[in-house]
């Protein structure tokens, strides 16, 4: 009588193997969840919010402030114009835009870690990458995203560039792929952060460290640097080398031109290798046990 | 006074145990540096005597601006956002109970950690910088006496300016926006991102004369040997008129505060 009344049948449907897509599915309606509760919790103080997105648009605004500022004491930086320089701060500013509204606030994962509550995420029936990403879901990050788009939109108009369909094409397929490969350095980041807890700040290095370095032409840099950018992290695939063969300019290291329409692919590549990169992390964590 | 001091010394031991924090950041200011060093490199390369500086005069500025960046918490994250969550929280009725005044106690842990990363994250940037670029270093010991005080007037005039945005909670409640808002002001007018000698015309004048210059312009100026004579004291008594008109303007705020809000919380 006992063993017809254990529930098997509810056991095995929470621990039969679900497909691919339906943890994928499973993970983004959590991802949402938790972002839209942090939305509303924002709101709460509406004044600090307004001024936070005003903040974060004025923040990035003043970054490129600088770079009119720099344009009004020479007409060509590095052989780039003020348009052309534009582009590559509009584009490299979107993409990380965009990956920080994502899952830019993954850098707080090594705080939770440390402070034990990281065991939280544990136990919730929601995957634990979706939950460290929309973890205080930050709106005021589209302050960024909408100052960047419109330097973008504005060099766009203004650019002397033949836009045919490849070039047309090849600017959203370059924000993407350039917000995937930022994403990637995010995550990888707070990947590490499992390990060494107080080095968040090392991810910066990479992240905002990466838009400093691609919202400036490459040949403003050191080869060495831009090889680093292009063989070890690579960042210059972020705008670099779509930008480049949109704006007909010489690949810096003279790569061959099929490499400017690498950039899916190598965000797709690193993308896979952060997501293994997390799954280590996740699986050295050790609760602090208190 | 010997509690202020004893609070000053914790508040260095406090930012001195995150050891691989310090080395993370270290190697932050390190990268930043060498990208804006670059557009720096390229700026004056075309435009050689810029805002009056030569080429390694511009380089060292970059890396006295990765130097201090912390040491005068241009970016924030110094007491002002744990006082803005005690202020929240209402936390702060107990420090007011407290027989120590809130701003100096506030204003000695600052010193603590603003001496802590001016060693912690000042120092291994620069030296890592003068192996790949040719550094102006100060050549008069007098220069670098005269810097390290600078440092200091810097240190209080952007504890000033925190403290007047942290209170600023007792009516806004969730003081994040404000803070960001300082952040803003603080990094574009201290010369953070371009030195304020480059801003073009009134805009320079402007920016030259408010409180934030104090942060990175001047003491940048000290270490470069910009001021010759007595223009070097008048650098620091520049600072140190702004640190008294903010502190001032900190302690009015702070007694307007207190008696007027009613702390949340019970």
């Amino acid at each position: 009588m006992a063993d017809a009344e254990y529930p098997v049948g509810r056991r095995t449907a929470l621990f039969e193997p679900r497909g691919r897509t339906a943890a994928v599915r499973d993970g983004l309606r959590g991802y949402l969840l938790i972002a839209g509760m942090w939305v509303r919790s924002t709101v709460v103080y509406r004044t600090s919010f307004v001024l936070m997105t005003l903040g974060n648009f004025a923040m990035t605004a003043l970054d490129f402030a600088a770079v009119a500022i720099i344009f009004g004491h020479t007409r060509v930086l590095g052989g780039f114009t003020l348009t052309e320089t534009a582009f590559l701060y509009g584009s490299s500013g979107v993409a990380l835009g965009l990956a920080d509204l994502a899952v830019g606030s993954m850098d707080g994962l090594g705080r939770r870690v440390r402070d034990g509550t990281m065991d939280t995420l544990l136990v919730r029936p929601v995957p634990v990458f979706a939950q460290a990403a929309a973890d205080r879901f930050a709106l005021r990050r589209l302050g960024r995203i909408t100052q960047a788009a419109v330097v973008l939109g504005w060099s766009m108009t203004r650019l002397h560039v033949a836009w045919t369909a490849v070039n047309v094409l090849l600017v959203p397929v370059m924000l993407l792929s350039g917000a995937g490969i930022f994403a990637a350095v995010f995550t990888t980041g707070a990947a590490f952060q499992f390990w060494a807890t107080d080095a968040a700040e090392v991810q910066n290095s990479f992240t905002y460290g990466g838009n400093a370095l691609t919202q400036y032409p490459p040949t403003v840099f050191a080869k060495d640097l831009v090889r680093g950018a292009t063989f070890v992290v690579p960042l210059a695939f972020v705008n670099w080398m779509p930008a480049l063969h949109i704006l007909g300019r010489d690949n810096p290291l003279r790569l061959p031109g099929w490499v400017d329409f690498c950039s899916p692919l190598v965000a797709l590549a690193v993308c896979a290798l952060a997501g293994l990169a997390w799954r280590a992390g996740l699986r050295s964590y050790r609760s602090t046990g208190s | 006074m010997r509690l202020y001091a004893a609070v000053a010394v914790r508040g260095f031991r406090r930012y001195a145990t995150y050891r691989v924090a310090t080395l993370a950041g270290v190697f932050t200011n390190t990268v930043f540096g060498f990208i804006v060093a670059y557009t720096f490199t390229a700026l004056w390369s075309v435009r050689p005597r810029l805002g009056g500086y030569d080429l390694p005069h511009a380089v060292t500025f970059v890396w006295l601006g990765q130097a201090l960046l912390m040491t005068t918490a241009l970016l924030g994250g110094g007491f002002e956002t744990e006082l803005v969550e005690r202020i929240r929280s209402g936390d702060v009725a107990i420090d007011l109970y407290r027989p120590a005044d809130l701003q100096l106690w506030w204003l000695a842990s600052d010193f603590g950690r603003a001496a802590f990363h001016l060693i912690g994250r000042g120092v291994l940037p620069m030296a890592a910088a003068s192996v790949v670029f040719r550094l102006a270093w100060p050549a008069e010991v007098s220069t670098w006496v005269c810097f390290l005080v600078s440092v200091g007037l810097g240190v209080l005039v952007s504890f000033a300016i925190r403290y007047l945005v942290a209170l600023t909670s007792f009516w806004l409640l969730d003081g994040a926006g404000a803070l960001l808002l300082a952040t803003l002001l603080a990094t574009f007018f201290s010369g953070m991102v371009l030195p304020l000698t480059v801003f073009p015309g009134w805009l320079g004048t402007l920016a030259r004369a408010l409180p934030w210059s104090a942060q990175l312009q001047v003491p940048a100026d000290v270490f470069l040997g910009r001021h010759r004579g007595t223009g070097e004291l008048w650098a620091l008594a520049f600072q140190a008129g702004w640190a008294a008109v903010l502190l001032g303007a900190g302690r009015l705020l702070q007694s307007v505060a207190t008696r007027k809000v009613v702390v949340q919380g019970g």
